[in-house]
Order: C-alpha cells, then structure tokens, then sequence
C-alpha cells in the first residue's frame, strides 16, 4: 500500500485500507490506527488460545455487520465468505484475491500484520522485484550462517545468491 | 512401499533423548504449510486435486536429492493398525486419516525419509506440510533441515504464493511463512508449586500457544505440554523460531527453579511421589494411558532430580510411543479392547522396567544425599 495521510485526522499515517461498499457504491478510505479503532473497525491484535471460527463469529458480531455484508463468493473453488465465517478454512488460493479486503482485516488482528518478510519463493519467472526480495533474504541467512560458524551452510548461500546475481536483469 | 511394519523404528529417532535438555523437552518440531496453485486447498479440495497433487509431488520428490531413498506411503494403501501407528509416532495427523472407522480420502500419503528426521504429508489440510521431528531442543536444527527440503521442493513445486500475504493456506492462522514451531515439554515443576499458569499466560502475552500431547484440541496429559508460535506472518523464519527457543530456554530456567522450589520445601513429598509412581509402573498388572502418562511424568521427574539412579530418558521416552493402542496391538499381533490392551500395557512396562530400569529403592533412608550417577540420557 502506497503511503497516505489519514482521512480523518490528516496528521497521522493511513495505516489501512476500509472499502466500503453502500447502495452498489464502493469507496475507499484511509485511516490511522487510531481513528480507525475509533470508528470500532480495528483493535490490536490478540494473541489468544481460542478457535478462529469463535474469533470470526465474534468479530462480526462486533462490527454488526455480518448480516449486511455481501456475502461474496470466489470464482474459482466457489467458497462463500460466509461458509468461510463458518468453517474457518479458505478454499483455495484465489480465495486471497476475492476476500482481500475482510481478509486484511482479518490477518492484521490475528498476526500483528499482513506483510509476509520470510522467505522469497521465486516462480519459474520471477519478476526484478521478487528477486531483489529472495537475495535479501538469502543475504540475510548468509550472515545468520556466518554468525553461527556454519561455513558449509554459509557457502552453499554465497553459491545460490551469486547465481540469483548473475540471472537478475541490470 | 506400503509395508509399514517392516520398518519399526520409523520416525522414532527423536526418543534417542539427545539434544540440549532431553529430559524437560522430548522433541522439538518444526512444519512448513505449502500448497500448489491452481488447486483446492485440503478441505474442498475434490479427488481430481488431491490426485494432481499427489502425482506432482511425486514428481518432484524423484528430482529432489535430499529424498533419495525416501519412502511413500498412501493412506487408504496402509493397514489400518499401521496408519494408527504412523499417528502415535506423529508423523500423521488425525486430519490427514479423515474419518476414523472409513478408509483415508484418495491421495493422502505421507513422504518418509530414510536419511534426515523429515517427513510430508500430502493432502492434508495443505497440499503439503513439510515437517521435521528431533530429540531434545533443537529449533535451529529442524528448522534447517525442512526449510533444505522446502527449497528443494519449491524448485520444482508451483507454490501458492502472494507478494504481501506470503505463502498462502486453507487457515489464515498459518499464512505467511506457514511456518509452525513446537517444543515438547515435560513440566511437572511448575505444575505441582501451580506457578503453571502464569507461564501459561505468559506464553500468549509474547505470541506462543500451548496444546497438549497429540496437538490442537487435546488436553494437557502427565504435565507435558507443547509450546509453538502462535503467530506465522510479518516475521522472518529465523526471528520465529529465535523467538521461540528464547522463551523455551527462559520457561526451562523456571521448571528448574521450581523443582529446586520442590527439593528445599517439600523433599518428603516429592520423593515419595516419584517413588510410588516408580512402584506402580514396575508391579501394577493394569494400566490405562492416561494413568501410565501420568506415572510417567512422576518417575520421569525422579529421574531429571537424580533420585532414581540407573534410569535412562530414552527408557521413558519408549514407553510413552510403544504403549500406545496401536502399538501393543501390533506387538500382541491381534487387536486389544481397552480392558486387555491396560493389561499388555502395565506387561509391557514392567518388562521393560526389569531390563532397564531395576532399581533398589531400599538403600536410602530419609535425608540420605542421591547417587549422583547413572542419571542422564543415553
């Protein structure tokens, strides 16, 4: 997500994203932490030892709005995003991309964040970008191997990311 | 390669009982969720995907070097008593078998290599849920060997992959790295002075999660507990499982000041619980599994103390994985109701106590120093 100020405050970075569809109409807004928690769409994150379906029925109570939401379903594996509130498990990977925005929702209260930092998976045509991303993390285990004297580790590393360098596009 | 049972020893080098602290932690595993593009994930997933699948990671494994030598075992292919065993020894899950009186959905399978403690299973909840099982508390270790197996596969596997949500999978719990870190611990300490439930809490206060012995959902058994990470996007691998084997180290420093607690305050107790569970487990002609978990915990307490001299981790570790329903089963060759299977169980016990761990207990009266010998693993 690009950066934006908030809408509300103006002062604060925009730190998500709320689409809001009302009468066929979407619009999108951008707000602080802060003044989302204020207008009850977001509250941190909690780390808590119970079942995620309890946590979903919850948060749509919360929100009151789980009986007014479209209830979308994906084109790909036909999961409904309310068989989704029910179940707890997405249906396949496509359902990503069509419950993105509950979902965002969803992942930031259950992990902190929805940015994936770990590894780089690279498809068989990766982009500049997502090489640029899997050398960064193959750096960074190259001088986790090191610190850790582990030179074999550390070798097959330097072997990987030169070959990573060599195939990337200057 | 279906013949399971000729394979005994499968999946169980992680009772060896080596690694740092064996006797607090029995095992250390790390998992890796990952599924294919253009599939179902495990739960919609319908038989042509779990069989695309299947047929792909079979593919891939015979390219794939650091499982040569590896075996494939299709469910619905495996005896029933041999797929009830592969879940004692957890290398299965529950999930993976589907219902438990019906034959396993076609596809399932699990992956064993022959080499490294690694596994995968296949359409399971994810297409593939690469794991690694070791002895004792070792993160890094497990941690390195699956994501050397991850590496391998994803070179020839099309993973579901998104540039911000990372790895993707059928429960948003797992998303991002999919990674899932877990410690097997034995906390009797903190149980008996009840300081149990403030580390417990605190576990959930810094992002871990605790489950009893056969994963989610079951209850905690005998005092063990296993400790993972709760959380699996917007953190590197690495600071995960640093995360994790940071808290362990501080948890295992408090059960070794509560049992030092135990020791100063309640000597008396102490010994005589260790020593009844010790007299129970070497006489009783019945034991339930729950009771012999239970018992278990006392003697391995007693052991950890050093006040039961001449018995060894890896003793222990082989009782709680070949008591198990399936196991005295396959070793009685004919199936066992509960009330026959806690006889061959407390038989079996009391056999292996003989050989093993005969200790005299007659020789030290109160407030007599322990032996200091005879008290670590293997």
């Amino acid at each position: 997500m690009s950066k934006h100020v908030c809408e509300n405050c103006g002062s604060k970075e925009a730190v998500m994203r709320l689409t809001q569809i009302v009468n066929n109409e979407m619009s999108t807004h951008h707000l602080c932490e802060v003044c989302a928690a204020e207008k009850g769409i977001e509250s941190p994150p909690e780390a808590a030892n119970f079942p995620l379906t309890d946590f979903l029925s919850q948060m749509g109570e919360e929100r009151g709005e789980a009986e007014s939401e479209p209830d979308l379903d994906c084109s790909f594996c036909g999961l409904k995003y309310s068989d989704f509130r029910a179940a707890g498990r997405l249906g396949c990977p496509h359902c990503y991309e069509t419950f993105e925005v509950p979902l965002r929702r969803l992942l930031r209260r259950i992990h902190g964040g929805v940015q994936h930092v770990g590894k780089v998976y690279l498809p068989p045509d990766p982009t500049a970008s997502a090489l640029e991303k899997r050398l960064e993390g193959l750096r960074r285990k190259l001088r986790r191997a090191v610190g850790g004297e582990d030179f074999e580790q550390a070798a097959e590393l330097r072997d990987q990311i030169q070959s990573l360098e060599v195939a990337r596009p200057v | 390669m279906n013949d399971f049972t000729a394979i005994p020893d499968y999946g169980l080098s992680w009772l060896e009982a080596s690694g740092d602290h064996a006797d607090i932690v029995l095992s250390t595993r790390v998992r890796l969720a990952r599924n294919l593009q253009g599939h179902a994930f495990g739960p919609r997933a319908r038989v042509n995907d779990r069989e695309s699948v299947l047929k792909a990671f079979k593919a891939a494994v015979e390219r794939t070097d650091s499982l040569a030598g590896s075996s494939l075992l299709l469910m619905p292919d495996v005896a029933p008593r041999a797929r009830k065993i592969l879940l004692e020894r957890r290398l299965v899950t529950r999930d993976l078998l589907g219902d438990a009186d019906g034959s396993p959905p076609l596809g399932t399978a699990v992956q064993l290599s022959s080499r490294d403690p690694v596994s995968v299973m296949v359409n399971e909840e994810d297409h593939l849920r690469v794991q690694s099982l070791l002895s004792g508390l070792r993160i890094e270790e497990a941690w390195r060997l699956v994501d050397r197996l991850d590496e391998d596969l994803g070179r020839e596997l099309p993973y579901a992959y998104h540039n911000e949500f990372g790895f993707l999978t059928s429960c948003p719990t797992n998303v991002g790295s999919g990674l899932r870190a877990s410690v097997f611990m034995h906390l009797p300490g903190l149980v008996l002075t009840k300081e149990i439930g403030k580390v417990l809490q605190g576990l959930g206060q810094v992002g871990l999660t605790f489950r009893g012995l056969y994963g989610e959902g079951s209850e905690v058994v005998g005092n063990f507990f296993q400790v993972s990470n709760q959380t699996t996007l917007g953190k590197t691998e690495e600071d995960l499982i640093d995360h994790l084997d940071r808290i362990v180290r501080q948890v295992i420093q408090y059960e070794l000041h509560a049992r030092q607690v135990l020791l100063r305050d309640a000597r008396g107790v102490t010994e005589d619980k260790i020593w009844r569970a010790y007299g129970l487990l070497r006489y009783a002609r019945s034991l339930s599994f729950e009771e012999l978990m239970n018992l278990l915990s006392g003697v391995r307490l007693g052991l950890s103390l050093k006040l039961l001299p001449g018995l060894r981790v890896y003793t222990l570790n082989k009782m709680m994985i070949f008591t198990q329903p399936a196991h005295l089963e396959q070793a009685a060759g004919h199936d066992l109701p509960p009330p026959e299977s806690d006889a061959h169980r407390a038989a079996y016990v009391r056999r292996i106590l003989a050989t093993e761990g005969e200790i005299s207990g007659d020789d030290s009266g109160p407030g007599d120093p322990p032996s200091p010998t005879g008290s670590n693993g293997r």
